[in-house]
Protein backbone atom coordinates (compact mmCIF):
# COMPACT_ATOMS: atom_id res chain seq x y z
CA UNK A 1 0.00 0.00 0.00
CA UNK A 2 2.88 2.38 1.02
CA UNK A 3 4.12 1.87 -2.75
CA UNK A 4 0.54 2.54 -4.45
CA UNK A 5 0.71 5.58 -2.08
CA UNK A 6 3.95 7.13 -2.42
CA UNK A 7 3.91 6.62 -6.43
CA UNK A 8 0.14 8.51 -6.34
CA UNK A 9 1.98 11.52 -4.94
CA UNK A 10 4.58 11.47 -6.69
CA UNK A 11 2.40 12.35 -10.24
CA UNK A 12 -0.20 14.57 -8.30
CA UNK A 13 2.97 16.62 -6.76
CA UNK A 14 4.49 17.00 -10.00
CA UNK A 15 1.30 18.21 -11.69
CA UNK A 16 0.98 20.69 -8.81
CA UNK A 17 4.60 22.26 -9.89
CA UNK A 18 4.08 22.09 -13.19
CA UNK A 19 2.05 25.51 -13.03
CA UNK A 20 3.09 26.44 -16.56
CA UNK A 21 1.45 22.44 -17.74
CA UNK A 22 -1.56 23.30 -15.50
CA UNK A 23 -1.95 26.95 -17.62
CA UNK A 24 -1.15 25.25 -21.03
CA UNK A 25 -3.34 22.40 -20.86
CA UNK A 26 -6.48 24.28 -19.48
CA UNK A 27 -5.72 26.84 -22.00
CA UNK A 28 -6.62 24.11 -24.93
CA UNK A 29 -9.93 23.76 -23.59
CA UNK A 30 -10.67 27.11 -23.15
CA UNK A 31 -10.09 27.92 -26.72
CA UNK A 32 -12.42 25.00 -27.54
CA UNK A 33 -15.14 26.76 -25.23
CA UNK A 34 -14.33 30.04 -26.61
CA UNK A 35 -13.64 29.61 -30.54
CA UNK A 36 -16.09 26.78 -30.84
CA UNK A 37 -18.48 27.42 -28.09
CA UNK A 38 -19.17 30.93 -29.62
CA UNK A 39 -18.71 30.77 -33.32
CA UNK A 40 -20.73 27.76 -33.51
CA UNK A 41 -23.38 28.89 -31.06
CA UNK A 42 -25.45 30.77 -33.83
CA UNK A 43 -25.10 27.93 -36.42
CA UNK A 44 -26.30 25.22 -33.74
CA UNK A 45 -29.10 27.36 -32.27
CA UNK A 46 -31.05 28.17 -35.93
CA UNK A 47 -30.67 24.31 -36.58
CA UNK A 48 -33.15 24.18 -33.64
CA UNK A 49 -30.56 22.56 -31.29
CA UNK A 50 -30.53 25.29 -28.41
CA UNK A 51 -27.60 26.27 -26.59
CA UNK A 52 -24.21 25.29 -27.91
CA UNK A 53 -22.35 26.03 -24.94
CA UNK A 54 -24.79 24.05 -22.75
CA UNK A 55 -23.75 20.77 -25.33
CA UNK A 56 -20.22 21.52 -25.76
CA UNK A 57 -19.07 22.42 -22.60
CA UNK A 58 -19.80 18.29 -21.25
CA UNK A 59 -17.48 17.56 -24.39
CA UNK A 60 -14.97 20.22 -23.28
CA UNK A 61 -14.80 18.78 -19.93
CA UNK A 62 -14.52 15.03 -21.33
CA UNK A 63 -11.90 15.74 -23.52
CA UNK A 64 -9.39 17.50 -20.90
CA UNK A 65 -10.14 14.32 -18.87
CA UNK A 66 -8.85 12.01 -21.62
CA UNK A 67 -5.77 13.90 -22.98
CA UNK A 68 -4.96 14.64 -19.59
CA UNK A 69 -5.23 10.96 -18.42
CA UNK A 70 -3.77 9.36 -21.37
CA UNK A 71 -0.99 11.45 -21.28
CA UNK A 72 0.37 10.73 -17.85
CA UNK A 73 0.07 7.18 -19.07
CA UNK A 74 2.70 8.31 -21.74
CA UNK A 75 4.66 10.51 -19.45
CA UNK A 76 6.55 7.18 -18.29
CA UNK A 77 8.29 7.69 -21.65
CA UNK A 78 9.72 10.14 -19.34
CA UNK A 79 10.77 8.27 -16.83
CA UNK A 80 12.28 5.42 -19.08
CA UNK A 81 14.92 8.16 -20.66
CA UNK A 82 15.30 9.64 -17.40
CA UNK A 83 16.30 6.21 -16.05
CA UNK A 84 13.90 6.50 -12.96
CA UNK A 85 11.34 3.59 -13.96
CA UNK A 86 14.50 1.42 -13.41
CA UNK A 87 14.07 2.53 -9.75
CA UNK A 88 10.37 1.55 -9.20
CA UNK A 89 11.35 -1.84 -11.37
CA UNK A 90 14.11 -3.41 -9.38
CA UNK A 91 12.25 -2.45 -5.80
CA UNK A 92 10.78 -4.98 -3.49
CA UNK A 93 7.69 -4.22 -4.59
CA UNK A 94 5.00 -6.22 -6.93
CA UNK A 95 4.81 -4.37 -11.04
CA UNK A 96 1.12 -4.33 -9.83
CA UNK A 97 1.50 -2.06 -7.09
CA UNK A 98 3.89 0.33 -9.03
CA UNK A 99 1.49 0.36 -12.04
CA UNK A 100 -1.50 1.02 -9.70
CA UNK A 101 0.15 3.95 -7.87
CA UNK A 102 1.24 5.90 -11.35
CA UNK A 103 -2.30 5.15 -12.62
CA UNK A 104 -4.17 6.25 -9.93
CA UNK A 105 -2.19 8.72 -9.67
CA UNK A 106 -2.73 9.80 -13.41
CA UNK A 107 -6.66 9.71 -13.08
CA UNK A 108 -6.33 12.09 -9.82
CA UNK A 109 -4.34 14.61 -12.37
CA UNK A 110 -7.11 14.13 -14.86
CA UNK A 111 -9.92 14.31 -12.18
CA UNK A 112 -8.40 17.89 -10.72
CA UNK A 113 -8.44 18.99 -14.69
CA UNK A 114 -12.19 18.24 -15.37
CA UNK A 115 -12.97 19.57 -12.41
CA UNK A 116 -10.90 22.98 -13.09
CA UNK A 117 -12.76 22.84 -16.74
CA UNK A 118 -16.06 22.60 -15.06
CA UNK A 119 -15.49 25.52 -12.94
CA UNK A 120 -14.03 27.48 -16.04
CA UNK A 121 -17.05 26.27 -18.06
CA UNK A 122 -19.42 27.79 -15.38
CA UNK A 123 -17.55 30.80 -15.30
CA UNK A 124 -18.29 31.06 -19.12
CA UNK A 125 -22.34 30.73 -18.74
CA UNK A 126 -22.61 26.93 -18.51
CA UNK A 127 -25.85 26.04 -16.56
CA UNK A 128 -26.26 22.72 -15.23
CA UNK A 129 -29.64 20.98 -15.20
CA UNK A 130 -29.33 21.04 -11.02
CA UNK A 131 -26.68 21.61 -9.04
CA UNK A 132 -27.51 18.27 -7.67
CA UNK A 133 -26.44 16.45 -10.77
CA UNK A 134 -22.56 17.21 -10.24
CA UNK A 135 -22.01 14.15 -7.53
CA UNK A 136 -22.98 12.44 -10.96
CA UNK A 137 -21.71 13.89 -13.15
CA UNK A 138 -18.78 13.67 -10.97
CA UNK A 139 -18.75 9.85 -10.99
CA UNK A 140 -18.08 10.21 -15.10
CA UNK A 141 -15.39 11.96 -14.90
CA UNK A 142 -13.79 9.58 -12.42
CA UNK A 143 -14.58 7.26 -14.72
CA UNK A 144 -13.39 8.28 -17.86
CA UNK A 145 -10.67 9.21 -16.23
CA UNK A 146 -9.37 5.87 -14.97
CA UNK A 147 -10.44 4.05 -18.22
CA UNK A 148 -7.85 5.97 -20.41
CA UNK A 149 -5.38 6.44 -18.06
CA UNK A 150 -4.83 2.83 -18.01
CA UNK A 151 -4.58 2.97 -21.98
CA UNK A 152 -2.19 5.48 -21.12
CA UNK A 153 -0.19 2.90 -18.57
CA UNK A 154 -0.49 0.29 -21.53
CA UNK A 155 0.79 2.26 -24.29
CA UNK A 156 3.43 4.07 -21.91
CA UNK A 157 5.07 0.63 -21.19
CA UNK A 158 4.94 -0.46 -25.15
CA UNK A 159 6.13 2.76 -26.52
CA UNK A 160 10.29 3.55 -26.77
CA UNK A 161 10.40 6.82 -27.94
CA UNK A 162 9.22 10.03 -28.87
CA UNK A 163 7.77 9.09 -32.38
CA UNK A 164 5.66 6.36 -30.99
CA UNK A 165 4.46 9.54 -28.53
CA UNK A 166 3.25 11.48 -31.92
CA UNK A 167 2.07 8.37 -33.49
CA UNK A 168 0.00 8.00 -30.44
CA UNK A 169 -1.40 11.12 -30.28
CA UNK A 170 -2.53 11.58 -33.49
CA UNK A 171 -3.65 8.52 -34.91
CA UNK A 172 -5.15 7.33 -31.21
CA UNK A 173 -6.12 10.64 -29.19
CA UNK A 174 -7.63 12.85 -31.47
CA UNK A 175 -9.67 10.56 -33.22
CA UNK A 176 -11.34 9.53 -29.69
CA UNK A 177 -11.68 12.82 -29.23
CA UNK A 178 -13.39 13.73 -32.58
CA UNK A 179 -15.68 10.80 -33.00
CA UNK A 180 -17.11 10.83 -29.54
CA UNK A 181 -19.79 13.18 -30.03
CA UNK A 182 -18.06 15.47 -27.96
CA UNK A 183 -18.89 18.66 -30.43
CA UNK A 184 -21.82 17.35 -31.99
CA UNK A 185 -25.15 15.43 -31.23
CA UNK A 186 -25.35 11.46 -32.68
CA UNK A 187 -28.43 12.01 -34.32
CA UNK A 188 -28.77 11.53 -37.85
CA UNK A 189 -24.76 10.15 -38.53
CA UNK A 190 -24.27 8.22 -41.49
CA UNK A 191 -24.21 4.77 -40.81
CA UNK A 192 -20.43 4.12 -41.21
CA UNK A 193 -20.24 6.95 -38.75
CA UNK A 194 -22.82 5.84 -36.35
CA UNK A 195 -20.67 2.74 -35.85
CA UNK A 196 -17.72 4.07 -35.38
CA UNK A 197 -18.73 6.69 -32.68
CA UNK A 198 -20.44 3.43 -31.10
CA UNK A 199 -16.77 2.06 -30.69
CA UNK A 200 -15.11 4.73 -29.05
CA UNK A 201 -14.89 4.62 -25.45
CA UNK A 202 -15.21 8.43 -24.76
CA UNK A 203 -18.58 8.12 -26.86
CA UNK A 204 -19.96 6.82 -23.29
CA UNK A 205 -18.23 9.00 -21.23
CA UNK A 206 -19.23 12.79 -22.40
CA UNK A 207 -23.15 11.15 -23.07
CA UNK A 208 -22.74 10.05 -19.52
CA UNK A 209 -21.50 13.75 -18.66
CA UNK A 210 -24.19 15.42 -20.90
CA UNK A 211 -26.70 13.36 -19.49
CA UNK A 212 -25.91 13.55 -16.06
CA UNK A 213 -25.03 17.65 -16.27
CA UNK A 214 -27.99 18.64 -19.21
CA UNK A 215 -29.93 15.81 -19.21
CA UNK A 216 -29.18 15.23 -22.59
CA UNK A 217 -29.17 11.10 -23.30
CA UNK A 218 -28.24 9.71 -26.44
CA UNK A 219 -27.73 5.95 -24.51
CA UNK A 220 -28.94 5.27 -20.86
CA UNK A 221 -27.37 5.87 -17.47
CA UNK A 222 -27.21 2.25 -17.21
CA UNK A 223 -25.22 1.45 -20.54
CA UNK A 224 -22.78 4.24 -20.20
CA UNK A 225 -21.55 3.26 -16.79
CA UNK A 226 -21.63 -0.50 -17.57
CA UNK A 227 -19.45 0.50 -20.95
CA UNK A 228 -17.00 2.42 -18.93
CA UNK A 229 -16.75 0.23 -15.73
CA UNK A 230 -16.41 -3.01 -18.01
CA UNK A 231 -13.41 -0.67 -20.12
CA UNK A 232 -12.00 0.07 -16.66
CA UNK A 233 -11.22 -3.38 -15.72
CA UNK A 234 -10.25 -4.66 -19.79
CA UNK A 235 -7.61 -1.82 -19.42
CA UNK A 236 -6.52 -1.64 -16.24
CA UNK A 237 -6.06 -5.78 -16.64
CA UNK A 238 -4.32 -5.06 -19.83
CA UNK A 239 -2.32 -2.45 -18.52
CA UNK A 240 -0.65 -4.00 -15.66
CA UNK A 241 0.30 -7.34 -17.81
CA UNK A 242 1.74 -4.53 -20.58
CA UNK A 243 3.37 -2.91 -17.47
CA UNK A 244 4.60 -6.19 -16.06
CA UNK A 245 6.80 -7.03 -19.05
CA UNK A 246 8.76 -3.81 -19.17
CA UNK A 247 12.22 -4.99 -19.34
CA UNK A 248 14.85 -2.44 -18.32
CA UNK B 1 27.71 -13.15 -0.02
CA UNK B 2 27.33 -14.13 -3.82
CA UNK B 3 27.76 -17.22 -5.25
CA UNK B 4 27.52 -17.24 -9.48
CA UNK B 5 28.57 -20.75 -11.38
CA UNK B 6 28.64 -21.18 -15.07
CA UNK B 7 26.59 -17.83 -15.68
CA UNK B 8 25.47 -16.85 -19.49
CA UNK B 9 23.64 -14.49 -21.12
CA UNK B 10 22.91 -14.62 -25.05
CA UNK B 11 21.21 -12.09 -27.34
CA UNK B 12 20.57 -13.50 -30.27
CA UNK B 13 23.00 -15.06 -31.26
CA UNK B 14 25.50 -12.90 -29.84
CA UNK B 15 27.13 -14.38 -26.06
CA UNK B 16 27.52 -11.57 -23.67
CA UNK B 17 28.32 -13.37 -20.52
CA UNK B 18 30.08 -16.65 -21.51
CA UNK B 19 30.02 -19.04 -18.45
CA UNK B 20 31.39 -17.46 -15.82
CA UNK B 21 31.59 -18.09 -11.94
CA UNK B 22 33.02 -16.36 -9.04
CA UNK B 23 31.99 -15.58 -4.94
CA UNK B 24 31.89 -12.90 -3.11
CA UNK B 25 32.38 -13.06 0.85
CA UNK B 26 30.45 -11.21 3.38
CA UNK B 27 31.90 -7.82 3.76
CA UNK B 28 33.75 -7.54 1.00
CA UNK B 29 34.59 -4.92 -1.84
CA UNK B 30 34.94 -7.14 -5.12
CA UNK B 31 35.51 -5.19 -8.50
CA UNK B 32 34.78 -6.18 -11.83
CA UNK B 33 37.30 -4.44 -14.32
CA UNK B 34 37.00 -4.91 -18.09
CA UNK B 35 37.11 -2.53 -20.97
CA UNK B 36 33.78 -1.55 -22.65
CA UNK B 37 31.19 -4.02 -23.90
CA UNK B 38 33.09 -6.95 -21.54
CA UNK B 39 29.81 -7.70 -20.07
CA UNK B 40 29.92 -6.06 -16.42
CA UNK B 41 26.54 -4.29 -16.96
CA UNK B 42 25.20 -7.14 -18.25
CA UNK B 43 26.25 -9.36 -15.08
CA UNK B 44 24.61 -7.14 -12.91
CA UNK B 45 21.71 -6.57 -14.81
CA UNK B 46 21.40 -10.52 -14.16
CA UNK B 47 22.31 -10.21 -10.71
CA UNK B 48 19.52 -7.60 -9.58
CA UNK B 49 16.96 -9.38 -11.56
CA UNK B 50 16.50 -7.12 -14.30
CA UNK B 51 17.62 -9.65 -17.18
CA UNK B 52 17.11 -13.73 -17.08
CA UNK B 53 20.20 -15.92 -17.48
CA UNK B 54 20.37 -17.70 -20.34
CA UNK B 55 21.78 -20.29 -17.62
CA UNK B 56 23.86 -21.33 -14.43
CA UNK B 57 22.51 -20.06 -11.08
CA UNK B 58 23.12 -17.28 -9.02
CA UNK B 59 23.03 -17.34 -4.78
CA UNK B 60 22.48 -13.95 -3.25
CA UNK B 61 22.68 -14.43 0.26
CA UNK B 62 21.83 -17.71 -0.58
CA UNK B 63 18.55 -16.64 -2.86
CA UNK B 64 18.01 -17.57 -6.14
CA UNK B 65 16.99 -13.61 -7.35
CA UNK B 66 15.26 -15.74 -10.29
CA UNK B 67 13.39 -17.23 -8.01
CA UNK B 68 12.43 -15.37 -4.99
CA UNK B 69 12.82 -11.77 -6.73
CA UNK B 70 11.15 -10.21 -4.10
CA UNK B 71 13.27 -11.39 -1.21
CA UNK B 72 16.17 -10.91 -3.27
CA UNK B 73 15.51 -7.46 -4.20
CA UNK B 74 15.25 -6.29 -0.42
CA UNK B 75 18.32 -7.35 -0.09
CA UNK B 76 20.51 -5.75 -2.21
CA UNK B 77 20.64 -1.78 -3.17
CA UNK B 78 21.96 -0.73 -6.93
CA UNK B 79 23.21 2.33 -8.34
CA UNK B 80 22.85 2.18 -12.15
CA UNK B 81 25.44 3.09 -15.09
CA UNK B 82 22.96 5.10 -15.98
CA UNK B 83 21.20 8.17 -13.72
CA UNK B 84 18.15 6.68 -12.28
CA UNK B 85 16.80 9.96 -9.75
CA UNK B 86 13.54 11.60 -10.16
CA UNK B 87 14.89 14.89 -11.23
CA UNK B 88 11.40 16.98 -10.63
CA UNK B 89 11.74 15.70 -6.84
CA UNK B 90 14.19 17.10 -4.00
CA UNK B 91 16.53 14.90 -2.97
CA UNK B 92 15.16 14.34 0.54
CA UNK B 93 11.83 13.15 -1.40
CA UNK B 94 13.85 11.23 -3.49
CA UNK B 95 15.27 9.21 -0.55
CA UNK B 96 12.27 8.70 0.89
CA UNK B 97 10.43 7.66 -2.17
CA UNK B 98 13.00 4.27 -2.22
CA UNK B 99 12.55 4.12 1.52
CA UNK B 100 8.89 3.42 1.37
CA UNK B 101 8.98 1.50 -1.56
CA UNK B 102 11.78 -0.64 0.52
CA UNK B 103 9.49 -1.08 3.29
CA UNK B 104 11.67 0.95 5.92
CA UNK B 105 9.42 2.09 8.93
CA UNK B 106 8.90 5.67 9.22
CA UNK B 107 11.40 6.70 11.93
CA UNK B 108 14.04 4.82 10.64
CA UNK B 109 13.58 6.11 7.30
CA UNK B 110 13.93 9.62 8.90
CA UNK B 111 17.07 8.78 10.44
CA UNK B 112 18.67 6.93 7.97
CA UNK B 113 18.00 9.59 5.41
CA UNK B 114 19.34 12.08 7.80
CA UNK B 115 22.77 9.93 8.71
CA UNK B 116 23.18 9.15 4.96
CA UNK B 117 22.80 12.34 3.28
CA UNK B 118 25.07 13.96 5.71
CA UNK B 119 27.30 11.48 5.67
CA UNK B 120 27.53 12.17 1.56
CA UNK B 121 27.43 15.94 2.48
CA UNK B 122 24.13 16.75 0.42
CA UNK B 123 22.28 17.54 3.64
CA UNK B 124 22.26 21.42 3.33
CA UNK B 125 20.64 20.54 0.40
CA UNK B 126 18.29 18.31 0.56
CA UNK B 127 15.06 20.27 -0.23
CA UNK B 128 16.63 21.40 -3.58
CA UNK B 129 15.43 19.74 -6.83
CA UNK B 130 18.10 17.04 -8.20
CA UNK B 131 17.33 18.77 -11.65
CA UNK B 132 19.66 21.36 -9.86
CA UNK B 133 22.48 19.30 -8.79
CA UNK B 134 25.98 18.72 -10.39
CA UNK B 135 26.75 15.38 -11.92
CA UNK B 136 29.00 14.46 -8.81
CA UNK B 137 26.12 15.46 -6.44
CA UNK B 138 23.87 13.00 -8.21
CA UNK B 139 26.24 10.13 -7.73
CA UNK B 140 26.40 11.05 -4.15
CA UNK B 141 22.75 10.49 -3.37
CA UNK B 142 21.97 7.58 -5.55
CA UNK B 143 24.92 5.86 -3.74
CA UNK B 144 22.98 7.51 -0.61
CA UNK B 145 19.87 6.42 -1.93
CA UNK B 146 20.87 2.56 -2.38
CA UNK B 147 22.44 1.82 1.23
CA UNK B 148 19.06 3.42 2.44
CA UNK B 149 17.62 0.30 3.27
CA UNK B 150 20.55 -1.30 4.86
CA UNK B 151 21.04 -3.95 2.27
CA UNK B 152 23.34 -6.89 2.46
CA UNK B 153 24.87 -6.01 -0.69
CA UNK B 154 25.09 -2.54 -2.71
CA UNK B 155 25.97 -3.44 -6.62
CA UNK B 156 27.62 0.13 -8.36
CA UNK B 157 28.08 -0.01 -12.12
CA UNK B 158 30.62 2.44 -13.01
CA UNK B 159 29.69 4.82 -10.23
CA UNK B 160 32.33 7.51 -11.13
CA UNK B 161 32.10 7.69 -15.08
CA UNK B 162 32.17 11.33 -16.35
CA UNK B 163 33.12 12.55 -12.52
CA UNK B 164 35.89 14.55 -11.80
CA UNK B 165 39.11 13.08 -9.32
CA UNK B 166 38.16 15.12 -6.29
CA UNK B 167 34.21 13.62 -6.88
CA UNK B 168 35.83 10.35 -7.26
CA UNK B 169 38.09 10.38 -4.73
CA UNK B 170 35.56 11.55 -2.10
CA UNK B 171 32.65 8.86 -3.24
CA UNK B 172 35.18 6.44 -2.41
CA UNK B 173 36.17 7.13 0.67
CA UNK B 174 32.43 7.34 2.00
CA UNK B 175 31.49 4.15 0.00
CA UNK B 176 34.65 2.60 1.86
CA UNK B 177 33.50 4.24 5.46
CA UNK B 178 29.83 2.69 4.85
CA UNK B 179 31.06 -0.98 3.88
CA UNK B 180 33.19 -1.48 7.21
CA UNK B 181 30.35 0.75 9.87
CA UNK B 182 27.58 -1.14 8.03
CA UNK B 183 29.06 -4.25 6.79
CA UNK B 184 27.60 -4.06 3.78
CA UNK B 185 29.13 -6.59 0.97
CA UNK B 186 30.18 -3.69 -2.09
CA UNK B 187 29.67 -5.35 -5.96
CA UNK B 188 31.76 -2.59 -8.65
CA UNK B 189 32.72 -2.41 -12.02
CA UNK B 190 34.63 -0.26 -12.96
CA UNK B 191 37.10 0.70 -16.02
CA UNK B 192 39.57 3.05 -14.19
CA UNK B 193 42.26 0.75 -12.81
CA UNK B 194 43.41 3.19 -9.75
CA UNK B 195 40.34 2.71 -8.42
CA UNK B 196 40.08 -1.05 -8.11
CA UNK B 197 43.26 -1.11 -6.75
CA UNK B 198 42.49 1.50 -4.52
CA UNK B 199 39.27 0.56 -2.97
CA UNK B 200 38.62 -3.27 -4.06
CA UNK B 201 39.43 -6.49 -1.78
CA UNK B 202 39.63 -8.54 -4.64
CA UNK B 203 39.25 -7.65 -8.69
CA UNK B 204 37.93 -10.08 -11.66
CA UNK B 205 39.42 -8.89 -14.84
CA UNK B 206 36.36 -9.26 -17.22
CA UNK B 207 37.03 -8.90 -21.09
CA UNK B 208 34.96 -10.59 -24.50
CA UNK B 209 32.06 -12.21 -21.49
CA UNK B 210 34.80 -14.55 -19.93
CA UNK B 211 36.71 -13.79 -16.64
CA UNK B 212 40.40 -14.15 -17.66
CA UNK B 213 41.69 -13.08 -13.58
CA UNK B 214 40.24 -13.04 -10.35
CA UNK B 215 42.35 -12.10 -7.14
CA UNK B 216 43.77 -9.26 -5.16
CA UNK B 217 45.63 -6.63 -6.98
CA UNK B 218 48.70 -7.68 -5.85
CA UNK B 219 48.09 -11.47 -6.86
CA UNK B 220 47.53 -10.05 -10.38
CA UNK B 221 50.59 -8.07 -10.19
CA UNK B 222 52.55 -10.94 -9.30
CA UNK B 223 50.37 -13.33 -11.84
CA UNK B 224 51.37 -11.52 -14.78
CA UNK B 225 54.82 -10.23 -13.65
CA UNK B 226 53.61 -6.48 -14.22
CA UNK B 227 54.57 -3.45 -11.78
CA UNK B 228 51.06 -1.71 -11.68
CA UNK B 229 47.52 -2.72 -12.27
CA UNK B 230 47.56 -0.83 -15.17
CA UNK B 231 50.16 -3.05 -17.20
CA UNK B 232 48.75 -6.52 -15.28
CA UNK B 233 45.01 -5.60 -17.15
CA UNK B 234 46.99 -4.70 -20.41
CA UNK B 235 48.64 -7.75 -20.36
CA UNK B 236 45.76 -9.62 -19.82
CA UNK B 237 43.30 -8.12 -22.32
CA UNK B 238 46.14 -6.69 -24.80
CA UNK B 239 46.12 -2.85 -25.85
CA UNK B 240 43.39 -3.20 -29.01
CA UNK B 241 40.35 -0.17 -28.57
CA UNK B 242 36.88 -1.31 -27.78
CA UNK B 243 34.17 -0.14 -28.85
CA UNK B 244 31.56 1.70 -27.00
CA UNK B 245 28.77 -0.78 -25.76
CA UNK B 246 25.49 0.00 -27.69
CA UNK B 247 24.40 0.99 -25.09
CA UNK B 248 24.97 4.05 -24.50
CA UNK B 249 24.81 4.84 -28.23
CA UNK B 250 21.33 4.06 -28.26
CA UNK B 251 20.46 6.13 -25.42
CA UNK B 252 22.34 8.88 -27.15
CA UNK B 253 20.45 8.81 -30.34
CA UNK B 254 17.28 8.43 -28.02
CA UNK B 255 18.13 11.85 -26.20
CA UNK B 256 18.85 13.31 -29.85
CA UNK B 257 15.47 12.84 -31.03
CA UNK B 258 13.99 13.75 -28.32
CA UNK B 259 14.93 17.14 -28.64
CA UNK B 260 14.91 17.10 -32.87
CA UNK B 261 11.21 16.80 -32.33
N1 LIG C 1 19.97 -5.93 -24.76
C1 LIG C 1 21.05 -6.25 -25.50
N2 LIG C 1 20.92 -6.80 -26.71
C2 LIG C 1 22.00 -7.13 -27.46
N3 LIG C 1 23.26 -6.94 -27.08
C3 LIG C 1 23.47 -6.40 -25.86
C4 LIG C 1 22.38 -6.01 -25.01
N4 LIG C 1 22.91 -5.51 -23.87
C5 LIG C 1 24.25 -5.57 -24.00
N5 LIG C 1 24.60 -6.10 -25.19
C6 LIG C 1 25.97 -6.33 -25.68
O1 LIG C 1 26.63 -7.10 -24.72
C7 LIG C 1 27.99 -6.70 -24.61
C8 LIG C 1 28.31 -6.41 -23.17
O2 LIG C 1 27.68 -5.20 -22.79
P1 LIG C 1 27.76 -4.62 -21.33
O3 LIG C 1 27.41 -5.67 -20.36
O4 LIG C 1 26.93 -3.39 -21.31
O5 LIG C 1 29.29 -4.25 -21.23
P2 LIG C 1 30.05 -3.36 -20.15
O6 LIG C 1 29.08 -2.95 -19.09
O7 LIG C 1 31.14 -4.22 -19.65
O8 LIG C 1 30.61 -2.17 -20.88
C9 LIG C 1 28.16 -5.50 -25.51
O9 LIG C 1 28.77 -5.94 -26.71
C10 LIG C 1 26.75 -5.04 -25.79
O10 LIG C 1 26.66 -4.47 -27.06
MG1 LIG D 1 28.51 -1.15 -18.48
Amino acid sequence: MGAIYILWLRELKRYVRSRVQIVVSLGQPCLYLVALGFGFGPVFKQAGQGSYLQFMAPGVIGMTVLFSSVFSGIAMLWDRQFGFLKETLVAPVSRLQIMAGRTLGGATVAIIQGVLILVICLVAGFRPQSWTALPFAFLFVVLIAVVFAALGTGIGSVLEDMQGFQLVMNFLVLPIFFLSGALYPLTNLPTAMAVIVRLDPLTYGVDGLRGALVNTWQFSPALDLAVLVALACVFLGSGAYLFSKIEA
Amino acid sequence: MIRVQNLVKTFGDFTAVKDISFDVGQGEIFAFLGPNGAGKTTTIKMLTTLLHPTSGSIRLDGLDPTVKTKEARQRFGIVFQDPSLDAEQTAYENMDLHGVLYHVPRKLRAERIELLLRTFELWERRDSYVKTFSGGMKRRLEIARGFLHTPAILFLDEPTLGLDPQSRNQLWTHVKRLNETEKTTVFLTTHYMDEADRVAHRIAIMDHGSIIAVGTSAELKQQTGAESLEEAFLALTGSSLRDESADSNDRLRQITKMWKR
